[in-house]
């Protein structure tokens, strides 16, 4: 299992959760996974966020390997100038 | 309403072109004389990329009627460098790395040129409150100011 | 000779400051930018804007336009395909207003006529009858209960149920305890602040020249930071096929995130449609630039946090409300919660957002979108923090500032990052200690950046002389082909001067991502290391054949292909040269590409230390000197990371002193020129010093940190703290013009 961390506006749709876990061996199942077992994530997710994974902030990798230890957190998508 | 025709001389030589009167003359250079080097940032005279000299005047050619060219001497970015002999100038804004987008930068050289002309020595107080007529988001300035600066010098020293 | 610490390498090519290959052009007049390019048989446009802040459209009628001899088509949104969605829809009507006219300047109509004069006129004779609607531009106004409803249905899941009806976001996070980190502290403040809307005030207005057919098919010739983005985006807009439109970017005259988005380039391909086909041009004035562009959020933003004697910051917690203009996801409050505490190791967190609609443009990025803000909040208050407590700024800094490991505000670990060596490097400089006369103060901030790694597709190939040529996706904004090319040398040990690096269009390479996030030296560099791998490969492939050995028994150094060890036989090394010069005969063209979404992006950190002089007559301000100490992972070419340096802490002090959206009653925009809506100009700033830190970034080949974005965030607050050192008053609300300064200092009596 992966612990996921997620910000605090999403625990209305994990029962009051702030760490979520999930089966997964990428961040794209990870993510899929998320949505599964909370169907609230679903239209968050879809709408566009950014996935850390051990300090590093995957933007479009969702072949990107997730360990067992791994440390993941859900953000808020960065944009830049 | 009918255009006017206006002769001028740009660059050394003689041009001519039919202007509406309410073309300015940055228009004319830019769409009837294929002189694109001088830029519009604003309009109104506040930016200086459309700078060029008239008649041995530094203007901001989108406050000039295209039609005041007739019979003008102008000179633009384009007739700066002598053939492949670039203007000290030049060669120090590249040197220097005084441009980043480069679209402000052939309004500096005019007028940084029109400033060397009348003062072969400014200070620092003096190139930047010449060139507070041109604007620059790049830079922050600095490094168009040493630019000037080592031009400056250079062409004391080869006077 | 600069050194990778990573391999431990010299370099030869990496940290020299050779001229930018693009600078000839540049200097001459030649380089052609967004306005400069036309075409055969070609049209103008111009476009019809609302004069109103907030307005039902009741009738546009064209009739008298169209009867003008040479006007060809005019476009209003009943033109354009319905049924969009989401952004996509949001883009569409900010590209032609629909229903509604949401903003003083937001497009109705857009004509094209043979001639530019021509067309201005046609666009006064197209009549639009307006219902006008109560508005609004406050960002504190807009988030009252009754104030006027700009788009029904606006909030997303996140808002609370009975919030007010502009309110379309609502972000929180945070960790630990903050009532047992305020029972620690022994001090604890709380301020309120607030910043306006500015404008990334390139010099360039936005210009387009596009072509469409009746079949769909598309050019368009545009000044741009993306130009796959201008595809993507203009063809969701037209309902046509992205990959049947061909986008090629100018020369680009500044973007600082504010060109890579659409305003009105869908404009110039739906008039051609409808013009048969012909070419048309529209460039935009800069009234329409100020007006109808994408300026920054304005920001009203509450702060607390607690301190111990020590300089321990023991809790800390952020309420920012920001709009972004009339669509939902357009403002960085996102981005400014996650960087309001970026800087700070502190246990106990939390953070607020709000974003709420308003009457004013549809916000676009603007250079660390969202970070100058916070900076501006946060750093304040530390600063008020140090003072009470009699502190050094830049101790406390270092003494709470984050390091490798150490969890972010925002969530995840640090891998290696500078902070503590910017710190340090300004408090090093001279600039802190050199001696201040009456009425001078000196400021500290620091500021973050997260940077970007982003789609990138890259190809490079070698050409039959031995010399290399690089297609890459990123618009060079401020001297990228330069320093890619220097990367390029490095890695194929050839001459910097054989390299060519070319901006292409988007037929010519597979997606990118705009120049944006601080990414086009990172990721188009990252991604060019790779594609020169494969090339390399190849040519160590054609001379293993060549020698009759092994491919893994040759290696690459110096530009040639060389024995990997006395085991793989006594060869002469062969030169790119040599292996290019008969690439035909052994197999074909040699080149290599790459294409991913680079990680890695790595955070740069900066520290800027200013002196100012205030005028207590009038409260002008006047920045004596200004140092700017950020970590730039390497600099590849170090003259354009000071440039990038010097131009972000501008444009910050531009923003501290100057500028400011200023909207009158009627919401109309009051400063739509130059000589209103003042940026600094070469007699407002001093030299601006620079200390280039360089902690190599783990994720990149060279050790790259994007430098761009990061320098325009500590100069807010640095000037803030530098004014109130100076005069004993604190400013809370920016512009610090001198009527604002005057009046803080008055009230402090």
């Amino acid at each position: 299992m992966v612990e996921v961390n997620l910000w605090s506006g999403l625990r209305k749709f994990t029962d009051g959760a702030e760490i979520v876990e999930v089966e997964g061996k990428t961040v794209g199942q990870v993510l899929d996974a998320l949505i599964a077992t909370h169907p609230g994530l679903g239209p968050v997710i879809e709408a566009g966020i950014s996935v850390a994974v051990d300090g590093e902030v995957i933007t479009g990798g969702r072949q990107t390997p997730v360990g067992e230890d791994s440390e993941v957190f859900l953000m808020q998508q960065i944009k830049g100038g | 309403m009918s255009k006017i025709h206006v002769q001028a001389t740009v660059n050394g030589d003689s041009v001519e072109f039919l202007a509406d009167p309410r073309e300015t003359l940055l228009d004319c250079l830019r769409d009837h004389l294929d002189l694109t080097g001088a830029k519009e940032g604003c309009g109104t005279g506040d930016c200086g990329a459309c700078s060029v000299m008239l008649n041995g005047r530094l203007v901001s050619s989108c406050l000039v009627l295209g039609v005041e060219a007739e019979g003008a001497e102008i000179s633009t970015i384009e007739g700066m460098a002598d053939g492949n002999e670039l203007h000290p100038l030049q060669r120090k804004f590249i040197e220097h790395a005084a441009l980043q987008c480069g679209f402000c930068t052939p309004g500096f050289l005019v007028a940084a040129k029109a400033l060397l002309e009348k003062n072969p020595d400014p200070s620092e107080s003096e190139i930047r409150f010449w060139l507070a007529g041109n604007l620059c988001r790049c830079t922050g300035y600095d490094k168009i100011v040493r630019a000037v600066q080592d031009a400056a010098a250079e062409m004391r020293g080869a006077a | 000779m600069a050194k990778d610490e990573i391999s431990g390498k010299e370099f030869k090519w990496i940290g020299t400051t050779p001229d930018r290959p693009d600078g000839l052009d540049k200097v001459t007049g030649r380089a052609r930018y967004g306005a400069d390019f036309n075409l055969p048989n070609m049209l103008y446009a111009a476009v019809v804007r609302s004069p109103h802040a907030h307005a039902r459209i009741v009738k546009i009628d064209a009739s008298k336009a169209l009867a003008l001899k040479g006007v060809k088509a005019v476009v209003t949104r009943a033109d354009l395909p319905t049924g969009l969605t989401g952004e996509d829809l949001y883009l569409q009507e900010n590209t032609l207003a629909g229903e509604k006219a949401l903003y003083d300047g937001h497009a109705v109509a857009a004509v094209a006529a043979t001639s530019q004069l021509l067309a201005h006129d046609a666009a006064q004779l197209i009549e639009v009858e307006y219902e006008v609607l109560p508005h609004v531009t406050d960002v504190d106004k807009a988030m009252a209960k009754d104030a006027p409803v700009i788009l029904p249905g606006c909030a997303d899941h996140s808002v609370p149920e009975g919030s007010a009806p502009n309110v379309a976001r609502m972000i929180e996070f945070g960790r630990g305890d903050l009532a047992a980190g305020y029972a620690e502290a022994d001090l604890v403040r709380e301020g309120h602040y607030t910043t306006e809307a500015t404008h990334q005030g390139y010099i360039e207005p936005h210009a387009a020249v596009g072509q469409m057919g009746s079949d769909g098919k598309g050019e368009m010739w545009v000044c741009t930071q993306g130009q796959w983005y201008i595809r993507k985006m203009c063809s969701a807009v037209l309902g046509t096929d992205p990959a049947q439109l061909r986008v090629t970017p100018s020369e680009i005259g500044g973007g600082f995130g504010g060109k890579t988005t659409i305003f009105m380039e869908p404009l110039p391909l739906a008039l051609s449609k409808k013009a048969g086909g012909r070419p048309v041009k529209l460039v935009m004035s800069r009234a329409e630039v100020l007006r109808a562009t994408g300026p920054t959020a304005s920001a009203s933003m509450d702060v607390k946090m607690g301190m111990k004697r020590d300089g321990t910051i023991t809790g800390a917690e952020v309420n920012f409300r920001m709009q972004g203009g009339p669509f939902p996801g357009a403002s960085p409050v996102g981005e400014a919660l996650s960087c309001a505490f970026a800087c700070y190791d502190i246990a106990n967190l939390n953070h607020v957002g709000w974003e709420v609609l308003a009457n004013r443009p549809k916000c676009a990025a603007y250079r660390a979108p969202g970070s100058p803000m916070a900076a501006y909040a946060v750093e304040s208050l530390v600063d008020e923090l140090c003072r009470e407590l009699d502190l050094d700024p830049i101790e406390v800094r270092l003494k709470n500032g984050v390091k490798e490991g150490v969890r972010a505000s925002y969530g995840p670990k640090f891998k290696k990052i500078g902070l503590a060596e910017t710190l340090e490097a300004a408090k090093a400089h001279p600039n802190y200690a050199a001696p201040l006369g009456p009425n001078q103060g000196r400021g500290v901030a620091s500021g973050f950046w997260f940077n970007h790694g982003g789609e990138t597709s890259v190809s490079l190939a070698v050409s039959e002389d031995g010399t290399a040529q690089v297609s890459v996706g990123t618009p060079d904004i401020g001297g990228s082909r330069a320093s890619i090319a220097l990367m390029a040398a490095e890695t194929l040990g050839i001459a910097y001067e054989n390299v060519r690096v070319n901006i292409v269009e988007t037929g010519a390479l597979g997606v990118n991502e705009p120049t944006h996030g601080s990414r086009a030296t990172f990721a188009s560099g990252k991604a060019m290391w790779e594609a020169a791998q494969g090339a390399i490969k190849e040519m160590c492939k054609r001379a293993a054949q060549k020698w009759d050995i092994d491919p893994e028994a040759v290696t690459w150094k110096d530009g040639a292909a060389w024995p990997a060890g006395d085991n793989a036989g006594k060869f002469e090394p062969l030169s790119i040269k040599e292996i290019a010069g008969e690439m035909g005969k052994t197999g074909g063209p040699i080149s290599g590409h790459h294409e991913s979404t680079p990680s890695g992006a790595g955070p740069s950190f900066g520290t800027h230390v200013v002196d100012v002089e205030v005028d207590p007559e009038t409260g002008r301000v006047t920045v004596l000197r200004y140092l700017v100490t950020q970590d730039a992972g390497r600099a590849i070419h170090p003259q354009y990371v000071e440039g990038q340096y010097q131009g972000g802490a501008a444009q910050g002090i531009g923003w501290a002193l100057n500028e400011g959206y200023i909207y009158g009653e009627d919401g109309r925009l009051q400063n739509t020129v130059f000589l209103d809506y003042r940026v600094p100009v070469a007699s407002d700033l001093p030299m601006i010093d620079t200390v280039i830190v360089e902690v190599p970034n783990p994720g990149h080949p060279f050790g790259v940190r994007g430098v761009g974005e990061t320098g325009i965030t500590p100069p807010l607050p640095a000037i803030a703290n530098a004014i109130h050192a100076a005069t004993g008053a604190r400013l809370r609300a920016l512009p610090m013009n001198p009527p604002a300064v005057l009046a803080a200092i008055k009230a402090k009596g």
